[in-house]
């Protein structure tokens, strides 16, 4: 595969972006100023985050429909290791991350050691966290966070927001990591052709589980950095979670079968959709009409790239 | 499944019990609970009750058989509880405008019928997977009915109009839906010519092709099938309650997709038959309501019925290996 095909998808993605920029610039004067732009990049932190460790899954061909339940597990646990067991907050946080994490684990342990389809493995894992964290919570929410905690949602560091730092370094690390390191070239190996990459001697489980786990903890990481900027936990957080990361991952141009995608176009993809919401929010769109354009984008890219190259897809 | 090979050996009624495996556990667990609960405590098995559990979930059941149908064909739709969610709207809608009843309630399943349609053609001629497609769907139907209402709630229809609190005979009108459909699907899916194209093609859509069968025709009818089903759900699900809050109901198209996987439609498609999944959308149902009678927390509700999800999944992937 040369890199100018692999790249088609990422460019048509890129220019799409652009113009939708320039665009939604022209529309509102508000929207193409340092201060509205480094807030979406807050909104989009949490989705980002963990899109980058969903690219990893969908190039295994895998999916994990369980990562919203996981945010909205470690929410309510970090709450409830604080607030009710009355842990210091720092141990909390660690805490409710190793439960997060944990939740990832038992998701790639369910599929690769029973050999359970992801998408039915993780469904049944989506209602049993989302439970937990009811029956955890019995609907009661926890507020009064100390001030420092905020910092990982409303704070700043030489003007650009917390998460947006973590976001940057996560993009750059995963970037690396699938595109340049054996781990990665795994990855694809087993998305293209599950049984090839076992015989070539590539540790399949062992590379899933890995990525299943990564993928819970950059969950429960989202669900600090989300709990940490509106200042509450409450066991509904993060519902539906796993369709916004699964568009901008798609959007990317990374194919459901796994075996293609990138990073990058990950990382377009998420641009493109916050950039449409807000953009279209500014110039007077009413907000539930934006998600009917993230629809049409979503189905028309796709399409887009389908026609340059008959090959992908089907 | 490797009973078709060994079925020589063995009598017609042992052959007809491997064919069903999965729909015989799940009915087996339907009885079991009701025994089990209505023993701890009777009031389970009163007829309120029993009524409440089977018509308050006919409209789940009625949507999972067309849900199983895309799946056997080794497609899904995530748009599911979105479309339900636009035609109970559009039915409440049509029904307080004053025009007749059965407008109001063959209009919503036409419209959900003609845009299943089309997605089913945009999956079969351009070959984007159908869950990106139903993903882009969801995101249309959604966003657009929350524009088009803000939320508004629709009550006041008109008395005639709520089929799904009609009982004849005493039993409620949507349990004969869901009794009548799931029956003429499985005839339809098993006999004609058309069902079994789409075991056909989600088994191996090439060899399909070779066979005879047209492929792309044959999606895009499963999806019109399925935008069938999903309309009379939808009117179900719209008639059920005096408000029709006209939003997309959360998580229902994951709640359809697990009764159609756990009554043992396989998610690689090509095998799974439609009773299966009607069964397990009842069960959960009655899980649901057995957990109320148990005593059990209703905020623990959902963490039960994942821990049993998964632990039919695993059972279910134990007895594939053993079959093997």
């Amino acid at each position: 595969m040369t890199a100018s095909k692999l790249l088609r998808h990422e460019t048509i993605l890129a220019v799409l972006t652009i113009i939708a920029l320039a665009v939604l610039a022209s529309l509102s004067d508000k929207f193409f100023t340092a201060e509205n732009l480094l807030n979406q990049g807050r909104l989009m932190s949490e989705v980002g985050l963990v899109a980058l460790a969903m690219t990893f899954v969908i190039v295994t061909g895998g999916i994990d429909l369980s990562v919203g339940s996981i945010l909205g597990l470690t929410a309510i646990l970090l709450g409830v290791f604080w607030k009710n067991l009355g842990l210091p907050l720092p141990l909390a946080i660690a805490g409710a991350l190793a439960c997060g994490t944990f939740a990832g684990w038992v998701n790639g342990f369910i599929i690769t050691r029973f050999s359970v389809p992801p998408l039915i493995a993780t469904l049944a894992t989506l209602a049993l966290y989302r439970g937990l964290a009811e029956g955890i919570s019995e609907a009661r929410s926890v507020r009064g966070y100390p001030e420092w905690f905020y910092v990982f949602g409303q704070g700043e560091i030489l003007g650009v927001p917390f998460q947006l730092w973590i976001l940057g370094i996560a993009t750059v690390v995963s970037a690396v990591i699938l595109g340049l390191t054996p781990f990665g070239r795994a990855t694809y190996a087993i998305g293209a052709n599950e049984t090839a990459a076992r015989f070539s001697g590539i540790r399949v489980h062992a590379t899933k589980l890995w990525i299943y786990t990564a993928a819970g903890f950059v969950s429960a990481l989202a669900a600090v950095i989300f709990v940490s900027r509106v200042t509450t936990t409450r066991s509904d957080m993060g519902t539906g979670l796993e369709l916004d990361v699964i568009t901008g991952v798609v959007l990317g141009g990374t194919s459901i079968f796994g075996g293609r995608g990138t990073i990058i176009g990950t990382v377009l993809g998420l641009i493109l959709i916050q950039a449409l919401k807000n953009g279209l929010a500014l110039s007077g769109v009413k907000g539930d009409g934006t998600i009917v354009v993230i629809g049409l984008v979503l189905i028309g890219a796709i399409l887009i790239g389908a026609m340059f190259d008959k090959n992908r897809g089907g | 499944m490797s009973s078709v090979s060994a079925g020589a050996s063995r009598s017609t009624l042992q052959r007809f019990l491997g064919g069903y495996g999965q729909e015989i556990v799940v009915l087996l667990s339907i009885v079991a609970l009701f025994i089990v609960v209505g023993f701890v405590n009777p009031r389970f098995l009163s007829d309120t009750n029993i009524n409440s559990i089977f018509a308050g979930n006919a409209y789940i059941a009625i949507a999972a058989i067309g849900m199983s149908m895309i799946i056997i064909a080794g497609h899904i739709d995530v748009s599911v509880g979105a479309m339900i969610g636009v035609i109970a709207t559009i039915a409440g809608t049509l029904a307080v405008a004053g025009y007749p009843v059965w407008i109001a309630w063959s209009v919503p399943i036409l419209f959900s019928i003609v845009v299943s349609a089309g997605t089913g053609a945009l999956v079969a001629y351009t070959r984007i997977p159908s869950i990106v497609v139903t993903l882009g769907m969801l995101s249309i139907l959604k966003g657009g009915l929350i524009s088009a209402t803000d939320g508004a709630w629709i009550s006041n229809m008109p008395p005639e109009f709520m089929i799904a609190q009609m009982r004849p005979f005493g039993i409620p009108s949507a349990v004969y839906f869901m009794v009548a459909l799931t029956i003429l699907a499985a005839l339809f899916m098993r006999y004609t010519d058309f069902g079994r194209a789409i075991y056909a093609v989600g088994g191996n859509m090439e060899a399909a092709r070779a066979a005879g069968i047209n492929p792309e025709r044959s999606v895009i009818g499963v999806f019109a099938l399925h935008g069938l089903f999903t309309g009379v759900a939808g009117i179900l699900f719209a008639t059920q309650l005096q408000v029709i809050q006209s939003t997309v109901p959360p998580n229902l198209e994951l709640t359809v997709i697990t009764a159609s996987v756990i009554g043992g439609v396989s998610i690689l498609g090509g095998t799974g038959t439609v009773i299966g999944s009607t069964l397990a959308a009842i069960l959960f149902a009655c899980i649901g309501s057995a957990l109320i009678f148990l005593n059990v927390s209703a905020y623990w509700l959902r963490a039960v019925l994942g821990l049993l999800i998964l632990a039919t999944v695993l059972a279910d992937m134990a007895r594939r290996r053993r079959a093997q």
